[in-house]
């Protein structure tokens, strides 16, 4: 079959809502951004590990670090089903390693900011995992089948992180005057970037309408960021605590949140690594891949050790 | 394959006993007993688990997508296969 009646089949059947497994045929340049689009969130989950990792020696309770501890293995776990289903499209893990660590892979940039209070890691999990569910519900119908997968599996994990994050945020906002000026602090720097999280505005985002051509995305950046305000408003107000947006009024005519101007230049300084720890972040990475090499080769020798003495037992 | 690259393994659950095990996803690990412990942690954090079996990903043949016309399409016009295809009286009862 020539490549047009491939490529005229495959939209065929995406068209009709039908999913792409690893073994079917599909354009390079499907197979490509999903590589750049799995490996990448795959990163972000791993990357996310550290600044929350951050407050688990200092989490301020039992409950509170059992949660934490729980939480950042889970951001683990998502990272390996994700490695795993971009894995399906022909890269191999060590590969996406290798791109986190050069720099060629990115990751998401709300991991480039720090973890200054406690009150962070209750944002973190508001507002950060919050944002990032509303994209990953959009996801579990995504087109290519492992992707899809493995999603489901995450949005089913991902509710306790929210939930973690929003009754660490409650409790601040119902304590102490300094315990609730913590909880605004925190919202005061995570607002801003979460709403970044969603990526460029449509009218500047290249790959948009290519990925709901083919069905990898459902919604676009701006729909899904305004979910996001309008979801979150009202969750802020039962904290009593206030978005730092002046602009954020109800639409009664659009039935939405219109919202202030968002700094994109700031945006895209962290994109292009100048974030207050991209830096450390891959530095953090570098060093676990590098003193992590002698357990690796250190397992696989002995796996051979092993299997020699199995065959030697049977022969 | 690089020396220090551990292969990939294919994980399969059984949820609870009376169930099968089902196909739950992939992880790398050195060997057999690493891929169930790595499932472990991976896959049944929840509790989502009873038994574990893995299975090395080379040693698994799939069929060619290609190919699926041959090998699924002639079940399609075999109707007669299924119970509907019979016509029978409506009075007729536990059948």
């Amino acid at each position: 079959m020539d490549i047009k009646s491939l490529e005229d089949r495959f939209e065929a059947k995406i068209a009709a809502g039908e999913s792409i497994e690893p073994k079917d045929w599909m354009p390079e340049k499907y197979r490509k951004t999903h590589i750049r689009q799995i490996s990448q969130h795959a990163h972000s989950e791993i990357v996310g590990m550290l600044p929350e990792g951050n407050w688990i020696t200092r989490a301020p309770s039992l409950r509170r670090k059992v949660a934490l501890l729980a939480k950042v293995q889970d951001e683990a776990g998502h990272g390996l089903y994700l490695y795993s289903a971009a894995e399906t499209l022909g890269i191999s893990r060590d590969e996406m390693t290798e791109q986190l660590l050069s720099g060629k892979a990115k990751y998401s940039s709300i991991f480039n900011y720090p973890t200054l209070t406690w009150a962070d890691i209750g944002a973190i999990g508001w507002l950060v995992d919050g944002a990032a569910i509303i994209n990953q519900v959009m996801l579990t119908r995504t087109s290519y089948g492992p992707y899809a997968r493995a999603m489901v599996r995450i949005c089913k994990e991902e509710s306790f992180h929210q939930r973690q994050g929003y009754e660490i945020m409650l409790t601040l906002c119902n304590g102490t005057p300094e315990q609730k000026a913590l909880a605004q602090d925190a919202l005061n720097r995570w607002w801003w970037p979460s709403l970044m999280m969603f990526g460029p505005r449509d009218a500047e985002s290249p790959h948009t309408e290519q990925s709901m051509k083919w069905k990898i995305k459902r919604k676009t950046n701006d729909e899904l960021r305004q979910q996001f305000i309008d979801i979150t408003k009202p969750q802020a107000d039962i904290l009593g605590i206030t978005i730092p947006d002046p602009d954020l009024k109800w639409n009664e005519e659009r039935g939405h949140y219109d919202f202030g101007d968002i700094d994109w230049d700031e945006f895209w300084q962290v994109v292009n690594g100048n974030g207050q720890c991209n830096k450390d972040r891959i530095a953090a990475k570098q060093k676990a891949w590098d003193e992590g090499a002698w357990v690796r080769d250190a397992a696989v020798a002995h796996a051979e050790k092993k299997e020699q003495k199995k065959q030697k037992l049977s022969a | 394959m690089k020396k220090n690259e551990w292969p990939l393994w294919e994980v399969f659950v059984r949820s609870k006993n009376g169930l099968e095990h089902r196909h739950f996803g992939s992880l790398h690990a050195a060997d057999a007993e690493m891929a169930i412990e790595n499932a472990r942690d991976v896959y049944t954090r929840r509790s989502e688990g009873v038994s574990i079996w893995v299975v090395k990903s080379s040693d698994i043949t799939a069929s060619n997508p290609e190919e699926s016309g041959e090998l699924f399409e002639p079940a399609k016009d075999k109707v007669y296969r299924h119970p509907t295809f019979y016509n029978l009286p409506e009075e007729l009862k536990h059948m």
